[in-house]
């Protein structure tokens, strides 16, 4: 094992005598810096405000239709500095990338550059109304523009729908885009194929846009079992929807032979991006025949995750579905000038620069997208560059590659054997001792200082634990954690009974989670 | 390159513990036809932060950013002054850096925000419960046409001519492919908004009303009216409010009776970003409808010592656990956007949001009142919070085009909203926030008349 680093410094951590640390409680609850801190409705008082505006005048003109709201609304506030110390106290319960490595497999949680939030607080981006004149936001088309033209080269496709939302309204927007194809050639299909491995998000967009979902089975290697899915596929297959690199972390090698096989029986292919990340800038999905992907920006892309979003999930398209991206979009005519087709123009448009073929099926979000992701994206993969991305997918599989090495002599790698991972290495909890769980040792991992893997996903491995180390971890920082992993996995595998504990550093134990399902408390209320 | 910590040495020392030769022996499973033979060509390769920030800078300088201009554009994205503090404390890394709170123990700080903001949000809205945020206004409320054909078991929505021509759109798309049957309609241009009219669609076939609050033109309806006819036949009245800081002023829609409110919470705390990201809220008036609601819902709990502490709940009804009869496929939400929302709403108070939605209503009566004694110009609205729509008896959009050369933004012309209602023709919708000053409106009203004469 690699020493953390040159020096070989390690903090000194000793166990008191009942292994807690614990020393006599607080009258405050605190625990010097870790600080307790109520809820907003405990400390906020509704006469008490954190900003200076003028009291409403008695007199003044009233055109509210009658419809005045005398009843108190209950909303307390708090003043600037109460209110700044509330959330930083609050923040300091949160583990963030800025913490430390964040191995959350399938969610690519890298660094999140600050230049990318200077440029997205910049006047001409951030204040600026979606519905401006359009002489008065060129810039903005530009931006929304030159990202499309990036993301187009980077993926070998042929067009692209910005204005999804995240990454399962990307899908969403794939599936509608093949729906209307199908039905632009009249040919009503019912079934959405989706392997198992897949992400929820797939199966719940393909019943959402109204098809029936069926599984594609895999085969002992962790991928498309190739043969099957021939064997289903027919005139009531729509398409198909493939995760690559798959959620076991290995790249589809049969995915040129899937494309073909589907679009020979007629159906479409959707490749979930969320894996994008393990091969940008080396490998286009364009040259394996895939019809139309998403891509997360918040993962390949770097935008911030934010505690749950917003994302922002562009989709890149196929020539045989770029006609029917939704409205509205951008694009560059002969003369440079970029132009934002809404539905007004939609049709005089694609009658004057696509020959007509532009048919949309329609809009899926008010307004243009999230403009505040296109500009920290394209500021990313300025930064990066066409050598720089490439560097970004090796780096991401190199590391996650030797995070599968470090381990599967100790850990259950159960596709390790069929040859290396792309930018996440899985395992499962075979071999842990007494009734350990993956649960368990992601716990023990949080008193370790890590944020836990990806736990029980995909569900085709018992147990499984998908760890995604990003290209943004130095090989000490990899080190550091591998040590971590590899002492809880021999605890686990030695059935340390402890671990059923854990977490004990953390500023809370385990959470009673069927407690909060039975009886939801899902808002304030006084009185309790 | 600035943002890879590996060096030559520690990937080679690393392939070598790996037992490949090389980074391409990681790269065999990709078949070589799909294999690139080098970084994609005719792309730029990487750049210095400088560079990429004086080309981002020269984009940006394209934009007319609202700031520099009088500015009066609203329909459901408005400009509101945001505290600093907010900014500062949504990009402290704890916060910005984190995600989904999959792992309770250790992301208690966005949980308990969660928490706060859908107490808030309920508030706001005159409802039980309001869920963990949707993308935006638009989204939440297709999400919510569905929910209510999922706990009424019809298909047939009826939505108000006056419901945002954007979010009507996004219904109607989804509509297509799960076979809802959307009944739209035109804005009825009056001075007050049609309730009769609307009231005459509902039939015992009716999943829902979808009404907005204020509507489109800026007018505000006594939902209750609507609420009770659509309760009588067994219908779902869902509201749809773009402008949150109106329920400062104007009573909230669960209290009139509707089942679901839904809208746009950009304007606390977000910004106007072009666009996005925005913030959609999502609420139920009654308890009994949260099984069926779309995204994640936070709820407290205890923990094993038996301290108060927070987790993401019922999520049984999600893409993660129920995948194909989850009722919806949303996953990530606007997380952010809604820790904005909640620290801006915590720095007004109840206090500070009624002073707020008095400042936007006066200078909004001001602008009203000015505008009206330009010749030619006349207020449609016999009420409104802080948007109207003033009719210019001649084409709005080329007077919007002229009023920008002169450095004013003065609205959105509802054509561009509405290109086939020739009867919108001269209709401009004009905003009015604490952000406008009384020199703004005095000069729209002079730049107007000048235009206009």
């Amino acid at each position: 094992m690699n020493a953390p680093n040159k020096s070989g410094w390690k903090p000194e951590m000793n166990a008191s005598e009942d292994g807690m640390h614990n020393g006599p409680a607080t009258s405050t609850g605190n625990r010097a810096l870790m600080l307790e801190e109520p809820l907003l409705f405990e400390i906020g008082n509704v006469e008490t405000t954190g900003v200076d505006l003028p009291e409403p005048k008695a007199d003044a003109p009233n055109r509210l239709g009658g419809m005045d709201r005398a009843e108190p609304i209950g909303l307390p506030g708090l003043s600037e500095p109460e209110t700044v110390r509330h959330y930083t106290r609050l923040s300091r319960q949160n583990y963030g990338i800025d913490l430390g490595l964040f191995p959350l497999g399938s969610c690519t949680m890298k660094h999140n550059p600050r230049l990318n939030e200077k440029v997205a607080r910049m006047p001409g981006f951030a204040d600026v109304h979606p519905l401006q004149p359009v002489d008065t936001v060129r810039g903005a088309f530009e931006v929304i523009n030159e990202l499309a033209e990036w993301l187009i080269s980077l993926t070998g496709m042929h067009g692209i729908a910005m204005s999804p939302k995240a990454g399962a309204h990307g899908e969403l927007c794939g599936i509608l885009c093949i729906r209307a194809a199908l039905e632009a050639r009249g040919d009503a299909r019912e079934v959405i194929l989706v392997p198992e491995s897949a992400h929820g998000t797939n199966p719940a967009t393909a019943a959402f846009a109204g098809y029936r979902v069926e599984d594609i089975p895999a085969n002992a290697d962790g991928r498309v079992d190739l043969e099957a899915l021939k064997a289903r596929l027919g005139p009531d297959i729509a398409g198909v929807m493939i995760t690559n690199p798959n959620t076991c972390g290995l790249f589809e090698r049969d995915m040129k032979a899937i494309s073909d096989a589907v679009h020979d029986a007629g159906g479409f292919v959707y490749c979930d991006g969320a894996n994008f990340n393990a091969i940008v800038g080396r490998v286009r999905p364009g040259d394996l025949g895939v019809d139309a992907m998403h891509i997360n920006l918040h993962k390949t892309f770097s935008t911030p995750h934010g505690g749950g979003g917003p994302g922002s999930g562009p989709v890149v398209l196929s020539e045989a579905l770029a006609p029917f991206g939704p409205l509205p979009y951008t694009a560059r005519t002969r003369d440079g000038v970029v132009h934002l087709v809404e539905e007004e123009q939609a049709d005089a448009f694609s009658q004057e620069h696509f020959g007509g073929k532009m048919q949309s099926f329609g809009r899926m979000t008010a307004f243009h997208g999230q403009m505040g992701m296109f500009t920290r994206a394209l500021t990313y993969i300025l930064s990066h560059g066409a050598d720089g991305l490439k560097q970004v997918a090796e780096d991401a599989v190199l590391n996650a590659n030797y995070i599968l090495r470090s381990m599967e002599d100790l850990l259950h790698a159960p596709y390790a054997h069929s040859g290396p991972c792309m930018h996440e290495a899985l395992f499962g909890d075979k071999g842990f001792g007494g009734d350990l769980s993956t649960l368990d040792l992601s716990k023990a991992l949080i008193d370790e200082g890590y944020h836990p893997m990806t736990m029980y996903f995909p569900l085709v491995v018992h147990g499984a634990m998908l760890v995604e180390p990003t290209e943004t971890e130095s090989k000490a920082a990899l080190d550091q954690f591998i040590q971590a992993f590899r002492t809880v996995a021999e605890r686990a595998k030695a059935g340390d009974e402890s671990m059923k504990q854990a977490p004990f550093y953390a500023p809370r134990r385990r959470l009673d989670e069927t407690l909060a399902a039975r009886k939801p408390k899902l808002a304030w209320e006084e009185g309790e | 390159m600035r943002y890879l910590p590996l060096t030559n040495n520690d990937r080679a020392d690393m392939l070598a513990t790996i037992g490949a030769s090389s980074i391409d022996d990681l790269f065999v499973d990709v078949p070589a036809e799909a294999q690139l033979d080098g970084p994609i060509r005719d792309l730029p390769n990487h750049a210095s932060e400088m560079a990429v920030e004086r080309h981002m800078r020269a984009l940006s300088k394209k934009n007319l950013a609202a700031a520099d201009a009088p500015f009066f554009l609203g329909a459901g994205a408005y400009r509101h002054h945001v505290p600093a503090s907010v900014d500062h404390i949504i990009q402290r890394g704890e916060f910005l850096t984190a995600y989904t709170p999959y792992q309770p123990e250790i992301a208690q700080g966005t949980l308990q925000m969660l928490f706060e903001f859908q107490s808030q949000v309920a508030r706001l809205y005159g409802c039980a419960v309001a869920n963990a945020s949707m993308y935006d206004g638009s989204t939440a409320c297709w999400e919510a046409v569905a929910m209510a054909s999922r706990v009424t078991r019809r298909n047939r929505a009826v939505l108000s001519g006056a419901l945002h021509p954007h979010y009507a759109e996004v219904i109607s798309t989804m509509a297509k492919f799960t076979k809802d049957e959307i009944a739209d309609a035109q804005p009825s241009i009056q001075s007050a908004p049609d309730a009769d009219g609307l009231i005459g669609r509902i039939d015992d076939q009716t999943s829902c009303v979808v009404v907005q609050y204020p509507d489109i033109l800026g007018r505000v309806s006594n939902l209750q009216t609507i609420a009770d006819a659509a309760h009588e036949k067994g219908a779902l009245l869902i509201a749809v409010v773009t402008e949150p800081v109106a329920l400062g002023a104007i009573k909230a829609p669960g209290d009139l009776g509707a089942d679901i409110v839904v809208g746009e919470g950009q304007s606390i705390g977000v910004g106007l970003q072009f666009g996005g990201p925005y913030l959609g809220l999502f609420a139920v008036r009654d308890k009994k409808h949260v099984r069926q609601m779309p995204g994640r819902l936070c709820g407290e709990t205890v923990d094993a010592e038996g301290k108060r502490g927070f987790v993401l709940t019922l999520s049984t009804r999600e893409q993660h656990i129920r995948r194909e009869k989850a009722t919806s496929n949303i996953c990530t939400n606007s997380g952010l956007c809604a820790l904005a929302f909640n620290v801006h709403m915590t720095l007004l108070g109840e206090k500070g949001l009624r002073q707020l939605a008095a400042e936007n209503h006066r200078l909004a009566c001001l602008a009203a009142d000015r505008l009206a004694k330009v010749p030619g110009v006349s207020v449609l609205n016999d009420s409104f919070f802080n948007e109207f729509t003033i009719r210019l008896g001649q084409d709005a959009r080329p007077i919007v085009r002229t009023l920008a050369d002169r450095g004013i933004l003065a609205g959105v012309a509802l054509n561009r909203l509405y290109p086939d209602v020739e009867a919108l023709s001269d209709s401009l919708l004009v905003a009015v926030t604490e952000t406008t000053s009384e020199d703004d409106i005095e000069a729209l009203a002079t730049a107007l008349q000048e235009v206009l004469s």
